[in-house]
């Protein structure tokens, strides 16, 4: 099996033995980014010396003994992580030519665990957008079908996983954009418990939702990758303080028995036939295996969305508040004053959807409009975590479809930002509920990958990894790769 | 929901942003649009309601008021867009 092929552990396995140096699995894959990349456009800032110079460093680490399971491993960073003396754009012209100056808590944690940095990857702005289209550095292209979107706002990640340019990679998701590009381009993302992963040094969006996590080829990979991900962090004030699960270990075990709820809301209208078909499949053989199926309901999920389009551009335009020309970012030419600062820096900086968001949220939160549209949706937030808690009173996980269809078209829904909103309508009501949330590809729909979404109860990640791993070693879905890479 | 070109030139610049005034009416639509979509909360009944603003059921974590980061000005500044002898230039604010 070629290097690109294979999974983390065989990697590994690999690295350890001699078969192969990670200087040498490194330039393989350095070699597949620029034969491959130019038609993809999934990374932004390629890393090619700092790769090679952390590839020495792993090869020394495993020639003493002191390697641990991702030593060596070539994975690339969503460009939302602040990664030190290397260029941090989060998808933006206010960021293009910005360098950070120190690294993301996530980074520090795998660049510990001893992987590879390829490089950044490409993404919504500021990630805001659910197709990879909002990137000041153009759209990402879908390696199953160049005329699709790769979804967003990981889509860089998603593509270089599925395409094979990198082992793993890390996203970000604040209503589905790891999960969302995950089931769009047949692999595998996982969005854990809100608090999980450190934000620390992960540009903000919203911060009562964002979240980091793995996007990979199987359910043992992120679990791998989550384990150097993952950890409480005192630089993070929303940080879980507990420890973290053995992710790896919980990987064996049986799901005989163990209840799997079915969302009836997610399987009506709105649905495409042939998603809704795959994800049965996936559920008949979830059944095979043992699991016992049983029907849930949450109510109020209909409103998951209205009421994240208010929370979110709110947070977002706190956040976004920042970046004022001042500090760092872009600057405008001549500035007349500082208010024409202020504004000219913004508007030249920022894209057109992370300025309809901006202004969603300055309105929500102006004066006279806060209980009508952050309060609201804060109770609107309580009613569909209660709906959530009601569910795993009778099941353990939550399956169902990850996005209503398979990948669309570039430019099919750019000028119609409702529409657009509404590709995240399954994915959104686990962010405001903070739950971990995975999606897994299953059997293909007119030949494009479609995602199942596993949802789990807080801090429920291990059980979730397992359940996916264990429909993984019964089926081959997640072995299939896009033709041409 | 329907924001007027006032409204709009109102909120961008509550905002920070700079519309040009051709642009405002457009906005405005766009900007309708999406609020029609978050007007579907209405048909919630909250009474009652808590409301949630954070997932997880934790307490602010508190630590020692103790210095922990060293002085890195001159790295963080070497980003910044104009900077002389350690302050960020800005346009004059005081006639």
């Amino acid at each position: 099996m070629e290097l690109h092929e294979r999974s983390i552990a065989q990697l590994s396995a690999g690295l350890r033995s001699g078969e192969v140096s990670s200087t040498e699995l490194t330039k393989h894959m350095l070699q597949r980014i620029r034969m491959h990349d130019a038609a993809l456009n999934s990374f932004i800032t390629v890393t090619e010396e700092l790769a090679l110079t952390q590839a020495k460093a792993a090869d020394a680490r495993i020639a003493d003994g002191t390697a641990g399971a991702l030593t060596g491993i070539p994975i690339a960073h969503k460009d939302i992580f602040c990664t030190r003396d290397v260029r941090t754009s989060c998808g933006s012209r206010m960021l293009k030519d910005f360098v950070s100056p120190y690294d993301a808590t996530v980074v520090e944690n795998l660049q510990r665990a001893g992987v590879v940095m390829l490089g950044k990857t490409n993404m919504d702005e500021f990630a805001m957008g659910s197709s990879n289209e909002t990137s000041h550095f153009g759209p990402v292209r879908n390696p199953w079908d160049r005329e699709t979107v790769p979804g967003g706002s990981s889509g860089g990640s998603a593509a270089a996983v599925a395409a094979r340019l990198c082992i793993a990679a890390t996203g970000t998701d604040t209503g589905g954009s790891i999960r969302q590009p995950a089931a769009l381009t047949g692999i595998t993302g996982l969005k854990p418990t809100y608090g999980r992963c450190s934000r620390w040094g992960m540009i903000a969006f919203a911060s009562s939702l964002d979240q980091a996590g793995p996007m990979t080829r199987s359910a043992e990979d992120a679990a791998l990758m989550l384990t150097g991900m993952a950890g409480f962090d005192e630089r993070d004030s929303t940080s879980a303080q507990r420890p973290v699960d053995d992710y790896v270990a919980a990987l064996g075990q049986d799901i005989r028995g163990v209840r799997i709820g079915i969302v009836r809301e997610f399987m009506g209208e709105g649905l495409d036939a042939g998603v809704g078909a795959s994800i049965q499949v996936a559920i008949d053989e979830l059944k095979r295996l043992g699991a016992e199926i049983v029907e849930v309901s949450l109510p109020n999920a209909g409103l998951s969305v209205p009421a994240y389009y208010v929370v979110a551009p709110a947070e977002c335009s706190s956040n976004l508040a920042r970046f004022d020309g001042v500090r760092y970012g872009h600057r405008c030419a001549a500035p007349k004053d500082l208010e024409d600062l202020y504004k000219r820096s913004r508007s030249e900086g920022f894209g057109p959807e992370v300025k309809r968001r901006i202004m969603i949220g300055t309105y929500a939160l102006s004066a006279g409009y806060y209980d009508a549209y952050y309060l609201k949706a804060q109770k609107i937030r309580q009613l569909i975590a209660d709906d959530f808690r009601k569910a795993f009173a009778e099941c353990d996980v939550i399956v169902g479809p990850t996005a209503p269809s398979t990948a669309f078209r570039i430019g099919e829904k750019a000028d119609d930002p409702v529409s657009m909103y509404l590709s995240d309508i399954y994915t959104i009501a686990v962010n405001l509920a903070g739950l971990p949330g995975m999606s897994i590809p299953v059997q293909p729909s007119a030949g494009m990958p479609v995602g199942l979404q596993l949802i789990g109860g807080l801090f429920d990640e291990a059980r979730l990894l397992n359940v996916a791993h264990q429909l993984q070693l019964a089926t081959d879905w997640h072995r299939q790769a896009p033709a041409g890479f | 929901m329907s924001l007027s070109a006032d409204d709009v030139a109102k909120i961008a610049h509550l905002a920070r942003l700079a519309v040009a005034p051709g642009e405002n009416a457009a906005l405005g639509r766009e900007l309708s649009n999406i609020l029609d979509l978050v007007a579907q909360m209405d048909a919630a009944d909250t009474a009652g309601v808590v409301p949630m603003a954070h997932p997880l059921d934790m307490a602010q974590r508190l630590r020692d008021d103790a210095v922990s980061e060293q002085n890195s000005r001159d790295r963080y500044q070497a980003g910044a867009p104009a900077v002389e002898n350690g302050l960020f230039l800005v346009p004059k604010v005081i006639e």
